[in-house]
Protein backbone atom coordinates (compact mmCIF):
# COMPACT_ATOMS: atom_id res chain seq x y z
CA UNK A 1 0.00 0.00 0.00
CA UNK A 2 3.04 2.47 0.89
CA UNK A 3 4.60 1.37 -1.56
CA UNK A 4 2.10 2.65 -4.24
CA UNK A 5 2.29 6.45 -3.48
CA UNK A 6 4.88 7.42 -5.76
CA UNK A 7 4.31 11.42 -4.33
CA UNK A 8 7.42 12.78 -3.51
CA UNK A 9 9.93 10.11 -4.36
CA UNK A 10 12.96 10.71 -6.48
CA UNK A 11 13.11 9.05 -10.27
CA UNK A 12 16.54 8.82 -11.64
CA UNK A 13 17.39 9.35 -14.38
CA UNK A 14 19.11 11.84 -16.81
CA UNK A 15 17.51 14.38 -18.23
CA UNK A 16 18.26 17.99 -18.73
CA UNK A 17 15.24 18.68 -15.67
CA UNK A 18 17.34 17.09 -13.57
CA UNK A 19 20.33 18.45 -14.11
CA UNK A 20 18.21 21.91 -13.37
CA UNK A 21 19.38 23.82 -10.39
CA UNK A 22 16.61 22.70 -7.49
CA UNK A 23 16.06 26.92 -6.74
CA UNK A 24 14.50 26.78 -10.67
CA UNK A 25 12.57 23.62 -9.95
CA UNK A 26 11.27 25.33 -7.03
CA UNK A 27 10.33 28.49 -7.96
CA UNK A 28 8.97 27.26 -11.28
CA UNK A 29 6.84 24.40 -9.62
CA UNK A 30 5.10 27.57 -6.95
CA UNK A 31 4.79 30.05 -9.99
CA UNK A 32 2.83 26.95 -11.78
CA UNK A 33 0.58 26.30 -8.91
CA UNK A 34 -0.44 29.70 -8.09
CA UNK A 35 -1.16 29.89 -12.00
CA UNK A 36 -3.56 27.16 -11.87
CA UNK A 37 -5.28 28.57 -9.35
CA UNK A 38 -5.81 32.71 -10.84
CA UNK A 39 -6.43 31.38 -14.03
CA UNK A 40 -9.78 30.38 -15.58
CA UNK A 41 -10.17 30.12 -18.85
CA UNK A 42 -10.40 27.22 -21.43
CA UNK A 43 -7.15 28.72 -23.01
CA UNK A 44 -4.99 29.59 -19.76
CA UNK A 45 -5.63 25.55 -19.04
CA UNK A 46 -4.85 24.73 -22.48
CA UNK A 47 -1.16 26.69 -22.05
CA UNK A 48 -1.05 24.78 -18.56
CA UNK A 49 -1.21 21.26 -20.73
CA UNK A 50 0.95 21.88 -22.98
CA UNK A 51 3.69 23.46 -20.62
CA UNK A 52 3.86 20.52 -18.34
CA UNK A 53 3.56 18.04 -21.38
CA UNK A 54 6.43 19.30 -21.93
CA UNK A 55 8.12 19.08 -18.78
CA UNK A 56 6.79 15.68 -18.02
CA UNK A 57 8.24 14.68 -22.31
CA UNK A 58 11.67 16.81 -20.41
CA UNK A 59 12.04 15.04 -17.46
CA UNK A 60 11.97 11.62 -19.01
CA UNK A 61 9.87 10.21 -15.94
CA UNK A 62 7.27 7.74 -17.43
CA UNK A 63 3.81 9.24 -17.78
CA UNK A 64 2.59 5.73 -16.31
CA UNK A 65 4.48 6.33 -12.60
CA UNK A 66 3.66 9.81 -12.70
CA UNK A 67 -0.17 8.42 -13.32
CA UNK A 68 0.50 6.09 -10.56
CA UNK A 69 0.88 8.78 -8.24
CA UNK A 70 -2.54 10.28 -8.59
CA UNK A 71 -4.34 7.11 -7.03
CA UNK A 72 -3.18 7.98 -3.70
CA UNK A 73 -5.95 11.11 -4.45
CA UNK A 74 -7.95 9.62 -6.25
CA UNK A 75 -11.17 9.50 -3.05
CA UNK A 76 -10.26 13.46 -2.67
CA UNK A 77 -10.37 14.17 -6.14
CA UNK A 78 -13.83 12.14 -6.22
CA UNK A 79 -15.23 14.06 -3.48
CA UNK A 80 -14.11 17.33 -4.61
CA UNK A 81 -15.72 16.82 -8.01
CA UNK A 82 -18.86 15.66 -6.76
CA UNK A 83 -19.48 18.01 -4.41
CA UNK A 84 -18.72 21.39 -6.69
CA UNK A 85 -21.25 19.71 -9.19
CA UNK A 86 -24.01 19.26 -7.50
CA UNK A 87 -23.88 22.10 -4.75
CA UNK A 88 -22.07 25.05 -7.37
CA UNK A 89 -25.70 26.35 -9.19
CA UNK A 90 -25.56 28.91 -12.23
CA UNK A 91 -26.72 28.90 -15.65
CA UNK A 92 -28.66 26.23 -17.25
CA UNK A 93 -29.73 23.12 -15.48
CA UNK A 94 -28.60 20.22 -17.07
CA UNK A 95 -30.03 17.72 -15.38
CA UNK A 96 -32.59 17.32 -12.66
CA UNK A 97 -32.66 14.67 -9.90
CA UNK A 98 -35.68 16.78 -7.88
CA UNK A 99 -33.28 17.47 -4.67
CA UNK A 100 -29.83 17.68 -6.59
CA UNK A 101 -29.47 19.25 -10.01
CA UNK A 102 -26.75 19.91 -12.06
CA UNK A 103 -26.27 23.45 -14.08
CA UNK A 104 -24.20 24.51 -16.39
CA UNK A 105 -21.83 26.21 -14.18
CA UNK A 106 -21.33 23.72 -12.24
CA UNK A 107 -20.64 21.34 -14.39
CA UNK A 108 -17.63 23.50 -16.05
CA UNK A 109 -16.67 24.25 -11.92
CA UNK A 110 -16.36 20.75 -11.65
CA UNK A 111 -14.47 19.58 -14.61
CA UNK A 112 -11.37 22.98 -13.92
CA UNK A 113 -11.60 21.58 -10.14
CA UNK A 114 -10.90 18.28 -11.29
CA UNK A 115 -8.26 19.29 -13.67
CA UNK A 116 -6.73 22.06 -11.43
CA UNK A 117 -5.79 20.04 -8.58
CA UNK A 118 -4.66 16.71 -11.31
CA UNK A 119 -2.17 19.46 -12.57
CA UNK A 120 -1.43 20.32 -9.66
CA UNK A 121 -0.47 17.26 -7.96
CA UNK A 122 1.51 15.92 -11.27
CA UNK A 123 3.23 19.53 -10.91
CA UNK A 124 4.21 18.92 -7.86
CA UNK A 125 5.53 15.56 -8.54
CA UNK A 126 7.35 16.18 -11.18
CA UNK A 127 9.79 18.32 -9.13
CA UNK A 128 10.30 15.54 -6.74
CA UNK A 129 10.66 12.93 -8.91
CA UNK A 130 13.50 14.49 -10.91
CA UNK A 131 15.09 16.37 -7.82
CA UNK A 132 16.78 14.32 -4.99
CA UNK A 133 15.75 15.24 -1.62
CA UNK A 134 19.44 16.41 -0.24
CA UNK A 135 19.05 18.98 -3.46
CA UNK A 136 15.53 19.79 -2.50
CA UNK A 137 16.86 21.07 0.89
CA UNK A 138 19.50 22.80 -0.34
CA UNK A 139 17.34 24.39 -2.88
CA UNK A 140 14.92 25.44 0.39
CA UNK A 141 17.75 26.64 2.47
CA UNK A 142 19.21 28.66 -0.28
CA UNK A 143 16.15 30.45 -0.75
CA UNK A 144 14.61 31.14 2.45
CA UNK A 145 18.04 32.51 3.53
CA UNK A 146 16.42 35.85 3.55
CA UNK A 147 14.64 34.70 6.51
CA UNK A 148 17.51 34.48 8.48
CA UNK A 149 17.19 38.30 9.24
CA UNK A 150 14.14 37.77 10.90
CA UNK A 151 15.85 34.94 12.87
CA UNK A 152 14.92 32.04 11.28
CA UNK A 153 17.51 29.25 12.05
CA UNK A 154 17.11 28.42 7.96
CA UNK A 155 20.43 26.39 8.39
CA UNK A 156 19.31 24.39 10.98
CA UNK A 157 16.14 23.61 9.85
CA UNK A 158 17.75 22.49 6.53
CA UNK A 159 20.24 20.24 8.37
CA UNK A 160 17.71 18.65 10.61
CA UNK A 161 15.92 17.74 7.26
CA UNK A 162 18.50 16.16 5.36
CA UNK A 163 19.82 14.05 8.74
CA UNK A 164 15.79 13.15 9.04
CA UNK A 165 16.14 11.73 5.18
CA UNK A 166 19.30 9.69 5.59
CA UNK A 167 17.80 8.50 9.04
CA UNK A 168 14.27 7.51 7.59
CA UNK A 169 15.92 4.01 6.13
CA UNK A 170 17.51 3.17 9.40
CA UNK A 171 14.96 3.63 11.60
CA UNK A 172 12.24 1.86 9.70
CA UNK A 173 15.08 -1.12 9.82
CA UNK A 174 15.36 -0.73 13.61
CA UNK A 175 11.61 -0.79 13.51
CA UNK A 176 11.17 -4.26 11.70
CA UNK A 177 14.15 -5.78 14.10
CA UNK A 178 12.19 -4.22 17.04
CA UNK A 179 8.58 -5.83 15.57
CA UNK A 180 9.98 -9.19 15.04
CA UNK A 181 11.93 -9.28 18.47
CA UNK A 182 8.54 -8.68 20.05
CA UNK A 183 6.92 -10.90 17.84
CA UNK A 184 9.26 -13.55 18.68
CA UNK A 185 8.51 -12.91 22.57
CA UNK A 186 5.20 -13.39 21.94
CA UNK A 187 3.77 -9.64 20.98
CA UNK A 188 0.22 -9.96 18.87
CA UNK A 189 0.54 -7.08 16.25
CA UNK A 190 -2.05 -8.50 13.63
CA UNK A 191 -5.17 -9.29 15.87
CA UNK A 192 -7.68 -7.22 17.48
CA UNK A 193 -9.28 -4.10 16.73
CA UNK A 194 -8.24 -0.85 16.27
CA UNK A 195 -7.61 -0.34 19.71
CA UNK A 196 -5.97 -3.19 21.06
CA UNK A 197 -3.63 -2.77 17.38
CA UNK A 198 -2.65 0.21 18.90
CA UNK A 199 -2.21 -0.71 22.12
CA UNK A 200 0.33 -3.37 21.01
CA UNK A 201 2.35 -0.93 19.09
CA UNK A 202 3.18 0.92 22.31
CA UNK A 203 6.34 -1.97 23.19
CA UNK A 204 7.48 -1.32 18.97
CA UNK A 205 7.47 2.56 20.20
CA UNK A 206 8.82 3.03 23.42
CA UNK A 207 12.43 0.98 22.01
CA UNK A 208 12.51 2.73 18.77
CA UNK A 209 11.96 6.25 20.65
CA UNK A 210 14.87 4.99 23.05
CA UNK A 211 16.97 4.14 20.40
CA UNK A 212 16.52 6.91 18.12
CA UNK A 213 17.17 9.50 21.07
CA UNK A 214 20.49 7.30 21.40
CA UNK A 215 21.02 7.80 17.86
CA UNK A 216 20.64 11.58 18.07
CA UNK A 217 22.86 11.86 21.07
CA UNK A 218 26.04 10.09 19.20
CA UNK A 219 25.20 11.73 15.65
CA UNK A 220 25.60 15.30 18.16
CA UNK A 221 28.78 14.00 18.98
CA UNK A 222 29.90 13.00 15.70
CA UNK A 223 28.84 16.06 14.19
CA UNK A 224 30.57 18.12 17.27
CA UNK A 225 34.03 16.56 17.08
CA UNK A 226 34.19 16.83 13.01
CA UNK A 227 34.31 20.89 13.84
CA UNK A 228 30.36 21.43 12.89
CA UNK A 229 29.18 24.48 14.95
CA UNK A 230 26.35 25.88 12.97
CA UNK A 231 25.78 27.34 9.97
CA UNK A 232 28.38 29.88 10.16
CA UNK A 233 31.71 30.14 8.00
CA UNK A 234 30.80 26.91 6.64
CA UNK A 235 31.98 26.14 2.52
CA UNK A 236 29.87 23.86 0.41
CA UNK A 237 30.72 21.10 -1.17
CA UNK A 238 28.31 21.11 -3.73
CA UNK A 239 27.93 25.41 -3.88
CA UNK A 240 24.53 26.33 -5.87
CA UNK A 241 25.37 28.02 -9.34
CA UNK A 242 23.28 28.55 -11.82
CA UNK A 243 23.88 27.96 -15.24
CA UNK A 244 23.12 28.62 -18.72
CA UNK A 245 20.07 26.08 -18.36
CA UNK A 246 18.78 27.57 -15.53
CA UNK A 247 18.28 30.77 -16.42
CA UNK A 248 16.54 29.20 -20.04
CA UNK A 249 13.87 27.26 -17.93
CA UNK A 250 13.19 30.42 -15.81
CA UNK A 251 12.51 32.27 -19.13
CA UNK A 252 10.53 29.21 -20.45
CA UNK A 253 8.33 29.30 -16.95
CA UNK A 254 8.09 33.36 -17.67
CA UNK A 255 7.15 32.58 -21.16
CA UNK A 256 4.65 30.37 -19.87
CA UNK A 257 2.80 32.31 -17.33
CA UNK A 258 3.02 35.54 -19.72
CA UNK A 259 0.84 33.07 -21.88
CA UNK A 260 -1.81 32.60 -19.29
CA UNK A 261 -2.21 35.79 -18.54
CA UNK A 262 -2.58 37.09 -21.56
CA UNK A 263 -4.66 34.44 -22.82
CA UNK A 264 -7.09 34.40 -19.89
CA UNK A 265 -7.06 38.16 -20.32
CA UNK A 266 -7.72 39.11 -24.30
CA UNK A 267 -9.69 35.65 -25.55
CA UNK A 268 -13.12 36.61 -26.36
CA UNK A 269 -15.50 36.26 -23.77
CA UNK A 270 -17.57 33.36 -24.95
CA UNK A 271 -14.60 31.39 -23.73
CA UNK A 272 -14.49 32.74 -20.25
CA UNK A 273 -15.49 30.52 -17.47
CA UNK A 274 -17.50 31.68 -14.78
CA UNK B 1 51.25 15.23 19.96
CA UNK B 2 48.48 14.41 23.03
CA UNK B 3 49.75 14.51 26.10
CA UNK B 4 47.81 14.46 29.72
CA UNK B 5 49.00 15.26 33.23
CA UNK B 6 46.79 14.43 36.40
CA UNK B 7 43.42 14.15 34.34
CA UNK B 8 40.35 13.36 35.92
CA UNK B 9 37.15 13.43 34.85
CA UNK B 10 34.16 13.46 37.17
CA UNK B 11 30.01 13.42 37.13
CA UNK B 12 27.53 12.95 39.54
CA UNK B 13 25.66 9.76 40.08
CA UNK B 14 22.10 9.89 40.75
CA UNK B 15 19.43 7.99 41.81
CA UNK B 16 16.18 7.27 39.64
CA UNK B 17 14.75 10.63 40.89
CA UNK B 18 17.50 12.56 39.42
CA UNK B 19 18.70 13.60 42.77
CA UNK B 20 22.64 13.74 43.20
CA UNK B 21 24.09 10.66 45.28
CA UNK B 22 27.38 10.94 44.45
CA UNK B 23 30.56 11.38 42.50
CA UNK B 24 31.88 9.26 39.95
CA UNK B 25 35.30 9.42 38.62
CA UNK B 26 35.59 7.60 34.73
CA UNK B 27 39.09 8.69 34.88
CA UNK B 28 41.23 9.48 37.79
CA UNK B 29 44.83 10.83 37.81
CA UNK B 30 45.90 10.00 34.10
CA UNK B 31 49.46 11.01 32.74
CA UNK B 32 49.95 10.06 28.97
CA UNK B 33 52.20 11.24 26.41
CA UNK B 34 51.66 9.83 22.49
CA UNK B 35 54.02 11.35 20.49
CA UNK B 36 53.47 12.53 16.68
CA UNK B 37 53.64 9.51 14.67
CA UNK B 38 53.24 6.47 16.73
CA UNK B 39 50.52 3.93 17.08
CA UNK B 40 49.14 3.93 20.47
CA UNK B 41 46.94 1.75 21.94
CA UNK B 42 44.49 1.93 24.84
CA UNK B 43 42.77 -1.49 26.58
CA UNK B 44 40.38 -2.05 28.82
CA UNK B 45 37.46 -3.50 29.44
CA UNK B 46 33.56 -2.28 29.62
CA UNK B 47 33.59 0.94 32.30
CA UNK B 48 37.12 1.07 32.39
CA UNK B 49 37.25 4.87 31.41
CA UNK B 50 38.68 4.63 27.91
CA UNK B 51 36.28 5.61 25.87
CA UNK B 52 36.11 8.67 28.75
CA UNK B 53 39.64 9.61 28.15
CA UNK B 54 39.33 9.25 24.03
CA UNK B 55 36.32 11.75 24.14
CA UNK B 56 38.98 14.35 25.90
CA UNK B 57 41.40 13.71 22.89
CA UNK B 58 38.62 15.67 20.89
CA UNK B 59 37.44 17.98 23.17
CA UNK B 60 34.08 16.66 23.48
CA UNK B 61 34.63 16.32 27.13
CA UNK B 62 36.63 18.76 29.01
CA UNK B 63 38.48 17.44 32.11
CA UNK B 64 37.06 18.44 35.82
CA UNK B 65 41.27 18.42 37.08
CA UNK B 66 44.40 18.23 35.45
CA UNK B 67 45.32 19.35 31.84
CA UNK B 68 44.80 17.46 28.43
CA UNK B 69 47.20 18.77 25.32
CA UNK B 70 46.38 18.00 22.09
CA UNK B 71 49.29 19.09 19.38
CA UNK B 72 50.04 21.42 22.02
CA UNK B 73 46.97 23.50 22.68
CA UNK B 74 45.08 23.17 25.80
CA UNK B 75 41.53 21.42 25.35
CA UNK B 76 39.93 23.71 28.45
CA UNK B 77 40.41 26.51 26.21
CA UNK B 78 37.65 27.28 24.25
CA UNK B 79 39.43 29.10 21.64
CA UNK B 80 41.31 26.31 21.42
CA UNK B 81 38.40 23.66 20.39
CA UNK B 82 38.39 24.09 16.94
CA UNK B 83 41.92 23.71 16.82
CA UNK B 84 41.69 20.98 18.41
CA UNK B 85 38.98 19.04 17.06
CA UNK B 86 40.55 19.45 13.39
CA UNK B 87 44.33 18.27 14.90
CA UNK B 88 42.42 15.06 16.33
CA UNK B 89 39.88 13.47 14.69
CA UNK B 90 37.47 11.01 16.06
CA UNK B 91 35.83 7.94 14.94
CA UNK B 92 33.56 6.13 16.77
CA UNK B 93 31.93 2.65 17.74
CA UNK B 94 28.76 2.62 15.82
CA UNK B 95 29.02 2.99 11.91
CA UNK B 96 25.52 4.33 11.79
CA UNK B 97 25.43 7.05 14.18
CA UNK B 98 28.58 9.30 12.47
CA UNK B 99 27.40 9.14 8.83
CA UNK B 100 25.76 12.89 8.75
CA UNK B 101 25.14 12.72 4.50
CA UNK B 102 23.33 10.79 2.71
CA UNK B 103 25.76 10.48 -0.34
CA UNK B 104 29.34 8.94 0.49
CA UNK B 105 31.06 11.83 -0.96
CA UNK B 106 28.80 14.27 0.82
CA UNK B 107 29.68 12.78 3.96
CA UNK B 108 33.69 13.26 3.71
CA UNK B 109 33.41 16.46 2.58
CA UNK B 110 30.93 17.44 5.87
CA UNK B 111 34.25 18.19 8.01
CA UNK B 112 35.91 20.29 5.63
CA UNK B 113 32.84 22.08 4.51
CA UNK B 114 32.74 23.18 8.53
CA UNK B 115 36.54 24.09 8.88
CA UNK B 116 35.56 26.61 5.64
CA UNK B 117 37.82 24.82 2.91
CA UNK B 118 37.19 26.14 -0.60
CA UNK B 119 34.64 24.20 -2.54
CA UNK B 120 38.04 23.19 -4.97
CA UNK B 121 39.91 21.95 -2.48
CA UNK B 122 37.34 20.29 -0.53
CA UNK B 123 36.53 18.13 -3.82
CA UNK B 124 40.26 17.35 -3.92
CA UNK B 125 40.26 16.52 -0.45
CA UNK B 126 37.66 14.03 -0.70
CA UNK B 127 38.96 12.07 -3.39
CA UNK B 128 42.37 11.91 -1.61
CA UNK B 129 40.56 10.51 1.51
CA UNK B 130 37.92 8.32 -0.27
CA UNK B 131 41.43 6.82 -2.23
CA UNK B 132 43.13 6.35 1.05
CA UNK B 133 40.14 4.47 2.23
CA UNK B 134 39.88 2.43 -0.75
CA UNK B 135 36.47 3.42 -1.14
CA UNK B 136 36.43 5.92 -4.24
CA UNK B 137 34.33 3.69 -6.40
CA UNK B 138 31.47 4.27 -3.62
CA UNK B 139 31.80 8.00 -3.68
CA UNK B 140 27.95 8.25 -5.15
CA UNK B 141 26.49 5.94 -3.44
CA UNK B 142 24.14 5.97 -0.25
CA UNK B 143 25.96 5.05 2.95
CA UNK B 144 23.06 2.65 3.61
CA UNK B 145 23.84 -0.04 1.65
CA UNK B 146 27.46 -0.23 2.41
CA UNK B 147 28.52 -3.18 4.97
CA UNK B 148 29.80 -1.82 8.63
CA UNK B 149 33.52 -2.20 7.66
CA UNK B 150 32.73 -0.33 4.49
CA UNK B 151 30.74 2.51 6.88
CA UNK B 152 33.54 2.43 9.16
CA UNK B 153 36.34 3.39 6.39
CA UNK B 154 33.88 6.19 4.71
CA UNK B 155 34.07 7.73 8.64
CA UNK B 156 37.89 7.40 8.41
CA UNK B 157 38.16 8.84 4.75
CA UNK B 158 35.81 11.82 6.44
CA UNK B 159 38.21 12.13 9.44
CA UNK B 160 41.44 12.27 7.14
CA UNK B 161 39.63 14.60 4.82
CA UNK B 162 40.06 17.19 7.49
CA UNK B 163 43.95 16.97 7.40
CA UNK B 164 44.17 15.68 11.20
CA UNK B 165 47.51 15.24 12.95
CA UNK B 166 46.19 12.16 15.02
CA UNK B 167 43.60 9.78 14.57
CA UNK B 168 41.45 8.82 17.66
CA UNK B 169 39.50 5.49 16.99
CA UNK B 170 37.08 4.73 19.84
CA UNK B 171 36.36 1.03 19.69
CA UNK B 172 35.91 1.47 15.67
CA UNK B 173 35.52 -2.40 15.04
CA UNK B 174 33.32 -3.62 18.00
CA UNK B 175 30.36 -3.49 15.92
CA UNK B 176 31.86 -5.51 13.06
CA UNK B 177 31.94 -8.52 12.04
CA UNK B 178 35.90 -10.27 11.49
CA UNK B 179 36.54 -9.36 7.97
CA UNK B 180 34.89 -5.84 8.70
CA UNK B 181 37.13 -5.66 11.52
CA UNK B 182 40.30 -6.80 9.60
CA UNK B 183 39.21 -4.16 6.42
CA UNK B 184 39.37 -1.11 9.39
CA UNK B 185 42.38 -2.31 11.13
CA UNK B 186 44.36 -2.74 7.61
CA UNK B 187 43.12 0.51 6.29
CA UNK B 188 44.44 2.76 9.82
CA UNK B 189 47.62 0.84 9.11
CA UNK B 190 47.90 2.05 5.78
CA UNK B 191 46.94 5.51 6.83
CA UNK B 192 49.36 5.19 9.61
CA UNK B 193 52.85 4.40 7.29
CA UNK B 194 51.74 6.55 4.24
CA UNK B 195 50.85 9.96 5.97
CA UNK B 196 52.44 9.79 9.40
CA UNK B 197 49.82 10.56 11.17
CA UNK B 198 49.41 9.48 14.85
CA UNK B 199 46.94 6.68 15.44
CA UNK B 200 45.16 6.33 18.86
CA UNK B 201 43.30 2.85 18.89
CA UNK B 202 40.67 2.04 21.71
CA UNK B 203 39.44 -1.51 21.62
CA UNK B 204 39.54 -4.36 23.21
CA UNK B 205 40.33 -6.73 20.64
CA UNK B 206 43.92 -7.72 21.61
CA UNK B 207 45.10 -8.95 18.01
CA UNK B 208 44.79 -5.56 17.05
CA UNK B 209 47.11 -3.85 19.69
CA UNK B 210 50.21 -6.30 18.45
CA UNK B 211 51.72 -3.90 16.01
CA UNK B 212 50.96 -1.19 18.46
CA UNK B 213 54.12 1.10 19.84
CA UNK B 214 52.86 1.27 23.12
CA UNK B 215 49.99 0.07 25.12
CA UNK B 216 48.28 1.33 27.65
CA UNK B 217 45.92 -0.58 29.93
CA UNK B 218 43.28 0.87 31.46
CA UNK B 219 40.64 -0.75 34.75
CA UNK B 220 38.69 1.53 36.71
CA UNK B 221 40.18 5.20 35.45
CA UNK B 222 43.49 4.10 36.09
CA UNK B 223 46.59 3.23 34.00
CA UNK B 224 47.59 0.04 35.04
CA UNK B 225 50.31 -1.17 32.68
CA UNK B 226 52.05 0.35 29.85
CA UNK B 227 54.62 -0.89 27.69
CA UNK B 228 55.31 -2.46 24.53
CA UNK B 229 52.91 -5.03 23.47
CA UNK B 230 55.56 -8.00 24.17
CA UNK B 231 56.11 -6.37 27.78
CA UNK B 232 52.51 -6.12 28.59
CA UNK B 233 51.09 -9.66 26.82
CA UNK B 234 53.86 -11.45 28.70
CA UNK B 235 52.24 -10.59 32.08
CA UNK B 236 49.11 -13.04 31.14
CA UNK B 237 48.38 -13.52 34.95
CA UNK B 238 48.53 -9.82 35.52
CA UNK B 239 46.25 -8.39 32.35
CA UNK B 240 43.71 -11.63 33.53
CA UNK B 241 43.30 -9.24 36.77
CA UNK B 242 41.86 -6.50 34.76
CA UNK B 243 39.56 -9.09 32.91
CA UNK B 244 41.55 -8.85 29.59
CA UNK B 245 42.79 -11.64 27.53
CA UNK B 246 45.87 -12.21 25.24
CA UNK B 247 45.53 -12.92 22.17
CA UNK B 248 45.46 -16.37 21.17
CA UNK B 249 48.89 -17.01 20.03
CA UNK B 250 50.45 -15.50 23.47
CA UNK B 251 47.81 -17.69 25.44
CA UNK B 252 48.55 -21.01 23.54
CA UNK B 253 52.22 -20.36 24.48
CA UNK B 254 51.38 -19.63 28.08
CA UNK B 255 49.66 -22.88 28.06
CA UNK B 256 52.85 -24.88 26.52
CA UNK B 257 55.28 -22.85 28.94
CA UNK B 258 52.99 -24.07 31.65
CA UNK B 259 53.14 -27.77 30.69
CA UNK B 260 56.68 -27.38 30.61
CA UNK B 261 57.57 -26.88 27.09
CA UNK B 262 60.53 -23.97 27.81
CA UNK B 263 59.34 -21.13 25.53
CA UNK B 264 60.28 -17.34 25.39
CA UNK B 265 57.42 -14.95 26.89
CA UNK B 266 56.08 -12.39 25.14
CA UNK B 267 55.02 -14.14 21.74
CA UNK B 268 52.54 -12.30 19.87
CA UNK B 269 52.22 -13.71 16.51
CA UNK B 270 51.78 -17.13 14.72
CA UNK B 271 54.86 -17.30 13.02
CA UNK B 272 57.04 -16.74 16.12
CA UNK B 273 55.05 -19.66 17.88
CA UNK B 274 56.17 -21.78 14.92
CA UNK B 275 59.85 -20.83 15.48
CA UNK B 276 59.97 -20.93 18.84
CA UNK B 277 58.03 -24.64 19.21
CA UNK B 278 60.80 -25.25 16.05
CA UNK B 279 63.82 -24.40 17.71
CA UNK B 280 62.49 -26.59 21.35
CA UNK B 281 62.46 -29.12 19.18
CA UNK B 282 65.31 -29.06 17.64
CA UNK B 283 67.08 -28.53 21.13
CA UNK B 284 65.23 -31.64 22.09
CA UNK B 285 66.20 -33.51 19.12
CA UNK B 286 70.00 -32.07 20.14
CA UNK B 287 69.63 -33.28 23.85
CA UNK B 288 68.46 -36.88 22.81
CA UNK B 289 71.52 -37.54 20.70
Amino acid sequence: MIRDITIGQYYPAKSCIHRLDPRVKIVSTLLFLISLFVQNSLLGYAAATVFLGGVIRASRVPLKFIVKGLKAVVMLLMFTVVMQLFLTKGGDVLADFRIFEITEKGLRTAVFMAVRLIYLIIGSSIMTFTTTPNALTDGMESLLRPLNRFQVPVHEVAMMMSIALRFIPILLEETDKIMKAQIARGADLESGNIIQRTKAMVPILVPLFVSAFRRANDLAMAMESRCYNGGENRTRMKPLVYKTGDYMAYAVTVIYLTATFVLGRFVPFHLWIF
Amino acid sequence: MVQARKLVYEYEKRDDEGNVIGMNRAVDGIDIDIRQGQFAAILGHNGSGKSTLAKHMNAILVPTGGTMWVNGRDTKDPRELMHVRQSAGMVFQNPDNQIIGTVVEEDVGFGPENLGVPTDEIWKRVEDSLRAVGMLEYRTHSPNKLSGGQKQRVAIAGVIAMEPRCIVLDEPTAMLDPNGRKEVIRTVQELRKRRNVTVILITHYMEEVIDADQVYVMDSGHIVMKGTPREIFSQVEELKKYRLDVPQVTMLAEELRRRGISLPRGILRREELVDAVDRYACMLKENQS
